[in-house]
């Protein structure tokens, strides 16, 4: 599967959307959540919790395992994905959609400029 | 690295796009898709296995009663009707398991042991060790594929790709009997907590019975589900749940253990009746989340904030849709416990497996 090309994705496995100057969204990408298999539950951040680049920020646990999720970007968490309470495999059927995890307002926008391209991303999942 | 060893039906895995795992040396589908709809066809409809990996052993001569009344915890000679059923610990000397398995009387001296695939190499070896003194013929079936239907209609669809001669006879088997008809041997049991049969065939036939059954409408499912299906229905997982280093009392298992005769002088049993008159000190149970999450293995039980003991197999329920766990506890622990989890506790019921029993909560 391809990598949307319009959005900034971590080593980490996480994909970052600008929704507008102020707002971005975060998933996880399709590649990490084929590795997990099927979501069985998704442990949500708290809307208002500060979050520091790189620090563990919610969890996406699958029947056979649990990875962290960890913040793209330093920032406030302003709103969480509460559909993924109910049907957390919504990051398994629509990863870049309907399976967003949280929006994050960004301390510092040029923090995106550290974040990897679909191409690096790609280059990086091929890698390892 | 070795290569998998494939079973007869790896090419429909294969046709059927399957993830395919690496299980003990098999290469075995993990799932077709979702192993939670595969879960849900088993509890509400019928779902099919493959487990031809599973070892199947038939021991044959006057001795095999004599022998298997010496090797295994339960007694053998409570099979009073040929195609009986039995679950049984195999144990060693200290009384530790070295496998768990079903034995089926087939008449005569003629009995056949299904065995965990994980445990193929030490259990042979032990087998063929402790029937030295005995006259009896250990016989290695690798000719025989093996398939599991289970689910509330897994019978009725089953027994409708039958031929009729078969029909009739094989409808009228009871829970935890079997029977043979020409190449099938149709036995009525099972490891998750449905109604069902697990079927031995050649392994020629294999294929096309699999097909048959899928055009019958039974679901293919794959060893996630197996995993998730087992756990719910409360039984044992060989290496996770129980291994060499316990016995049968702290395992839920004591049930399987006959102590009666007296006289029957069964490997382990003397560890046992030690440990039963010391006292066990830790037991089985269930666990079951009361907050939204995911149980795993080796996670930590509390009591009153003190340690009391580990889960052995922990997974997420999909029919109660919540965190559940077999854990070996301490006896003193009460209704509720909490379970340390990767960086809080959580509280959790404290319960007597199963969890779930034809398809309905137990507890």
């Amino acid at each position: 599967m391809q990598e949307p090309k319009n959005l900034k994705y971590t080593k980490t496995h996480e994909w970052v959307k600008q929704e507008d100057k102020d707002i971005l969204t975060v998933g996880i990408t399709h590649h990490a959540q084929h590795l997990l298999g099927e979501l069985v539950f998704v442990e949500l951040p708290t809307v208002g919790q500060s979050v520091s680049q790189g620090k563990e920020i919610a969890v996406v646990e699958s029947v056979k395992a649990a990875s962290d999720v960890y913040a793209p970007i330093s920032g406030q968490v302003v709103n969480i994905n509460e559909r993924l309470r109910g049907t957390p495999n919504l990051v398994n059927t629509d990863p870049y959609g309907e399976g967003w995890v949280f929006r994050i307002k960004p301390e510092r926008r040029e923090d995106l400029n550290n974040l990897l391209g679909a191409l690096e991303y790609e280059a990086h999942i091929n890698r390892i | 690295m070795h290569s998998s060893q494939k079973t007869p039906l790896y090419e429909k895995h294969l046709e059927m796009r399957a993830t395919l795992v690496d299980f003990t040396g098999w290469s075995l589908p993990l799932h077709y898709g979702s192993q939670i709809e595969e879960h849900h066809y088993v509890r509400h409809d019928a779902g099919m296995f493959d487990v031809s990996h599973m070892t199947v052993v038939d021991l044959h001569q006057k001795d095999a009663q004599s022998f298997l009344r010496r090797v295994l915890a339960n007694d053998v000679a409570r099979l009073v009707h040929p195609g009986d059923a039995l679950y049984t610990c195999m144990l060693n000397a200290r009384g530790g398991v070295q496998d768990d398995l079903i034995v089926y009387w087939r008449g005569d001296s003629n009995y056949r042991l299904i065995l965990n695939a994980s445990t193929r190499d030490k259990d042979l070896a032990h087998l063929r060790a402790e029937a030295v003194p005995f006259q009896v013929v250990i016989e290695e079936r690798q000719d025989l594929a093996m398939i599991a239907i289970q689910g509330p209609h897994a019978r009725a669809k089953t027994l409708s790709v039958f031929p009729h001669s078969l029909q009739e006879s094989a409808k009228e088997l009871a829970r935890f009997k079997s029977g043979e008809w020409q190449d099938f041997f149709v036995a009525r049991t099972g490891y998750t907590g449905e109604d069902g049969f697990e079927i031995l065939l050649p392994r020629k036939e294999a294929p096309f019975f699999w097909d048959k059954l899928k055009a019958v409408g039974v679901f293919p499912c794959g060893l996630g589900a197996r995993d998730t299906l087992r756990l719910e229905a409360g039984m044992n997982l060989y290496g996770n749940d129980m291994d060499e280093s316990v016995t049968p009392l702290v395992s839920n298992l004591e049930w399987t253990v006959a102590f009666v005769p007296l006289a029957r002088d069964f490997i382990g049993r003397k560890a046992l009746m030690q440990q039963k008159e010391q006292g066990v000190s830790q037991k089985m149970v269930g666990v079951v989340l009361k907050t939204p999450g995911v149980l795993r293995s080796h996670q930590t039980i509390l009591m009153d904030g003190k340690e009391a003991g580990m889960t052995t197999s922990g997974t997420f329920s999909p029919t109660l849709k919540r965190g559940i766990a077999l854990a070996r506890v301490s006896t003193e622990v009460g209704a509720t416990c909490q379970v340390v989890m990767r960086n809080t506790q959580a509280d959790a019921l404290v319960i007597t497996p199963p969890f779930v029993r034809n398809g309905k909560q137990t507890f």
